[in-house]
């Protein structure tokens, strides 16, 4: 399609636009790096940012499918067992390599880097495999399908001996630190950013508002919904790889179906659809039950009620699945991102293509 | 060939309760196209309910025929009564809106419930399985050979008790102007309004038929198993999810077969090869049968109109 040439700006633009996808990650990396030394040896601290990390990677990426292309994907914690237990197993059995003409700390990173790609490809050809056939049909029956993957990813892993069985996978090198989660985080968010304003992303909601209409406007629905389900399942296969490599031990409890459900929950708190509000409702619910739990244990009140607040938590969820569909359906956000919800007097991004 | 047989028996019995619950599914996916995810919690409170009222007969009470009749109806009228607040305040407010609203809200309910269930404060019974009351006292029913097969007496009266569910349905769908009404919904509610039939009524009927059925299988399940437990619902309501769409969800004759199908083939992955791979070989049915015939075995792929 040609568009209507518009006008050029006369000033020379910043960054050369053949460098402007570039750009944003020169710019992140020595933040990131930063931000690792200021934080130091805090175990808490940086335990609970990388949690945060990757909470938002699994919200945005769940966002693609569920607020983007308006499908419903129930399955996304088996997605990250797939990533988490791949890249966990690889890492265990390159534990020993190190590669000569790098300082080991170095050959250690790009080791897991390379266990993360492997994950998170993993993930991705799962989530082709479960999409291609189920993408054809409705969303409901997508939604009962992605579940039953996640129960038998569940269920492959309980039965297999590498992968440690119910007993789970320990001994994962601990290679994994807050900036590597947010330099990930950061990847994903530009991904989904950018996928929103392009052509891919304006099939993707093309096919939410209507799909009957999108196809008949030549919109290839199964190949978009499809796309968009890899997109999602390699970044959920990612993150499960980060997850792998700062908790002491991973096993299925870790990957459930009530995984699955916190993730949509922050996915539909935020605002289906909305990259900044899923990274916002992330931020959230990680840091709701520690503060409910230091509340609790600060107030001295009954003790038991600050170890109960991860059993409280779930009934709350679910209640507030129910009350936010009664009350505000579209989610906190809607569609919108933040800056389009910032009062007036802050700096606002301009409307447009993204 | 007598295990053939034993693992046949096991499979049936376990199928007919699966097919209770799938009914609930497929009537309410029949007149709302909603998927009431929460369905397998509501047949957990049914059980509950049961398990409250066994204990208040008290010992002698209850396993009596009429105890057990008492049971069963308790747990069935407070489930119907149950479904019918969840439809009046959680469903029928989003009857316009999207479907994938009235999803989300099934699923918040279904979460609420198992895992409000789990708290011990007040009178919700926490998480630890309980054990259910023997009202009904478990016996041989019949036995064929050295022992080689055993039919026991709750395998019996549940298939009655199932059947006998089924073909009163049966009537009550195709035989009388309730489900006369009801087929007018699932066809299309707002021409069925427009004929004079009151849908809501309908809609809320349908619900309460559908939760009394639930306890009733809720309660089978139990004498089955001897345990409730606050997420036994989430797990048989997932199977019998799955018998519902296997069958051709919203076609009521098609579920009791796919929740006889999953049964048998439930039983026999148990029988001969390992019972830990019980619950990945029930999905792993569906999505075989879904791509083969994404309508399910009954169901027809209604082409969408615009």
């Amino acid at each position: 399609m040609q568009t209507p040439a518009l006008p050029v700006p006369e000033s020379r633009p910043l960054v050369p636009p053949s460098l402007r996808g570039v750009a944003p990650v020169v710019v992140a990396l020595p933040v990131l790096a930063l931000f690792q030394w200021l934080l130091g040896g805090a175990d808490f601290a940086s335990y609970l940012l990388s949690v945060m990390g990757v909470n938002i990677i699994l919200a945005v990426s769940l966002n693609v499918v569920n607020g983007m292309t308006g499908q419903f994907s129930i399955g996304h914690a088996g997605f990250m067992a797939v990533g988490a237990y791949i890249s966990g197993v690889l890492s265990l059995q390159l534990k020993e390599v190190a590669l000569s003409f790098l300082p080991v700390a170095a050959s250690d990173q790009v080791l897991f880097m390379l266990s993360l790609l492997v994950g998170g490809a993993a993930a991705a050809a799962c989530g082709f495999l479960v999409g291609l056939p189920s993408l054809r049909l409705r969303g409901d029956y997508l939604a009962i399908v992605t579940l039953g993957f996640g129960e038998i990813i569940r269920v492959v892993v309980q039965n297999t001996d590498s992968f440690g069985r119910a007993l789970g996978l320990s001994g994962i090198p601990q290679a994994s630190s807050p900036a590597m989660v947010y330099f990930w985080v950061f990847l994903v968010v530009l991904a989904a950013r950018r996928l929103a304003g392009s052509s891919h992303g304006r099939s993707l909601w093309a096919i939410r508002e209507d799909e009957v209409a999108a196809e008949a406007m030549g919109v290839d629905t199964t190949g978009y919904k499809v796309r968009a389900f890899v997109f999602s399942s390699f970044f959920a296969g990612i993150a499960g790889g980060l997850f792998a490599h700062f908790v002491p031990i991973i096993n299925p409890g870790s990957f459930t179906f009530v995984r699955s459900m916190e993730i949509v929950v922050m996915v539909v708190l935020g605002g289906l659809g909305s990259t900044t509000g899923a990274i916002v409702a992330a931020i959230f619910l990680t840091l709701l039950p520690e503060g409910m739990r230091s509340l609790f244990s600060a107030l001295g009140t009954e003790g038991s009620l600050a170890q109960r607040v991860d059993q409280i938590r779930m009934p709350i969820y679910g209640v507030l699945l129910v009350v936010l569909m009664l009350a505000r359906p579209q989610g906190l956000f809607g569609s919108k991102e933040l800056w389009d919800v910032l009062p007036r007097w802050l700096p606002r991004k301009r409307r447009g293509l993204a | 060939m007598a295990q053939l047989l034993q693992h046949l028996i096991n499979g049936l019995a376990s199928g007919t309760i699966y097919a209770l619950v799938a009914l609930g599914y497929t009537m309410v996916y029949g007149v709302l196209k909603l998927i009431n995810f929460a369905h397998g919690d509501v047949m957990m409170v049914g059980v509950y309910m049961g398990y409250a009222t066994a204990f208040a007969l008290g010992r002698e009470a209850r396993a009596s025929l009429l105890g057990v009749a008492v049971v069963f109806a308790v747990a069935m009228l407070g489930c119907a009564l149950f479904g019918f607040l969840i439809e009046r305040f959680a469903y029928r407010p989003l009857r316009e809106k999207p479907r994938l609203t009235a999803l989300i809200t099934a699923i918040g309910i279904s979460f609420a419930l198992s895992y409000g269930f789990q708290l011990d404060i007040g009178f919700l019974p926490g998480a630890s399985p309980r054990a259910f009351p023997e009202i009904i006292t478990p016996t041989e029913w019949l036995i064929i050979g050295d022992r080689d097969v055993v039919v026991w007496n709750w395998q019996v009266i549940s298939l009655l008790i199932a059947v006998g569910l089924m073909v009163g349905l049966q009537y009550l769908v195709f035989g009388t102007r309730f489900g006369r009404a009801m087929r007018a919904v699932s066809w299309d509610h707002r021409v069925a309004a427009l004929m004079g039939i009151p849908t809501d009524r309908v809609i809320a009927l349908t619900f309460m038929l559908s939760s009394a059925l639930a306890a009733g299988a809720g309660l089978l399940y139990a004498i089955k198993d001897t345990s409730v437990s606050p997420l036994m619902g989430l797990y048989v309501g997932l199977k019998a999810f799955v018998a519902a769409v296997i069958g051709g969800i919203g076609h009521v004759p098609g579920a009791v077969v796919g929740a006889l199908v999953l049964g048998l083939v439930e039983e026999f992955v148990v029988g001969y090869a390992a019972s830990t791979w019980r619950d990945a070989v029930a999905f792993g049915f569906l999505i075989l049968v879904l791509l083969v015939k994404p309508g399910g075995l009954f169901g027809r792929v209604a082409a969408e109109k615009v």
